[in-house]
């Protein structure tokens, strides 16, 4: 059987912290707690149709982590008929952990790089079981 | 549909997979938050797809300059299939050549020589607001 990875893929939120935080979420598990199993693609490629980043969605598991009820990543997924797996939004998470109050595009604060380590956590675990139930089947 | 005064938007491709996409996202955050903040709007680029019609018509409403990380321009194919051909599009891997000594490596948090290019690229980012809004002006 092919070894899949599972494409992770935020959104492009430049507006509000809540993309940022999608983004450093993201990084937190291709870089550091799934290398092995993970990877990101551009999503303005997809949103452009770029034949590779198409390849890539519609063959592999995808991820996707929206900072917005906007959810321009899972849209963009859905878009491109690739194989959407799961989806997060980080509004939802910030619902369940009011305390933290991310701040900052250029760079997030610490509350902020706090909630995208829990969005991480939640997602990596999420990664685990989507690979585990390919294997299954 | 006519252009707004007074404002320029602006559109990053911000590409997640790549280190200069992370440099086109901050340097127009500079321009947003520092450089012009009076002066320039701007917009998620995937919410061309995921929005509406009041986000397609950003560019038919302000003279719009993309900011692209790569030379495949999405940012700039993507303004101009969407919503309506950008006045300018700065590319982050030309900047970078005329800077050879600032290396760029990470996707997120940018690092001292990386910031110094993010604020290189804001810098022609607003030099470029600034033209546009001066031949605005005089028609």
């Amino acid at each position: 059987m092919e070894n899949h990875k599972v494409v992770v893929v935020p959104c492009s939120g430049i507006g509000k912290s809540l993309g940022t935080v999608g983004r450093v979420a993201t990084y937190k598990i291709i870089e550091r707690m799934k290398p092995e199993k993970t990877r990101t693609v551009c999503l303005a490629l997809l949103t452009m149709g770029d034949a590779d980043a198409l390849k890539l969605v519609r063959k592999n598991p995808c991820i996707a982590v929206d900072g917005c009820p906007a959810q321009c990543s899972k849209k963009n997924i859905e878009a491109s008929i690739g194989k959407l797996a799961h989806n997060v939004v980080v509004t939802d998470f910030l619902r369940k952990n009011r305390s933290l109050k991310p701040e900052g595009v250029i760079e997030l604060n610490d509350q902020g790089d706090k909630l995208a380590e829990i969005i991480a956590k939640a997602v990596s675990e999420k990664v685990d079981e989507i690979l585990h139930e390919e294997k299954c089947e | 549909m006519t252009l707004a005064t007074g404002k320029v938007g602006i559109i990053c491709c911000s590409g997640e997979d790549l280190a200069e996409g992370t440099i086109s996202r901050v340097a127009t955050r500079l321009v947003l938050e520092k450089l012009r903040p009076d002066q320039t709007v701007t917009l998620c680029l995937p919410l061309f797809l995921a929005g509406g019609e009041d986000e397609r018509a950003f560019a038919r409403v302000f003279p719009t300059i993309a900011v692209d990380g790569c030379s495949k321009k999405c940012a700039e194919a993507g303004t101009k299939k969407y919503s309506g051909k950008p006045v300018a599009t700065i590319l982050v891997s030309e900047v970078m050549k005329k800077y050879p000594h600032l290396k760029v490596k990470s996707r997120e948090r940018l690092e001292p020589q990386e910031m110094e290019l993010a604020t290189k690229v804001a810098e022609e980012i607003a030099k470029t607001v600034d033209e546009i809004l001066c031949k605005t002006a005089k028609k």
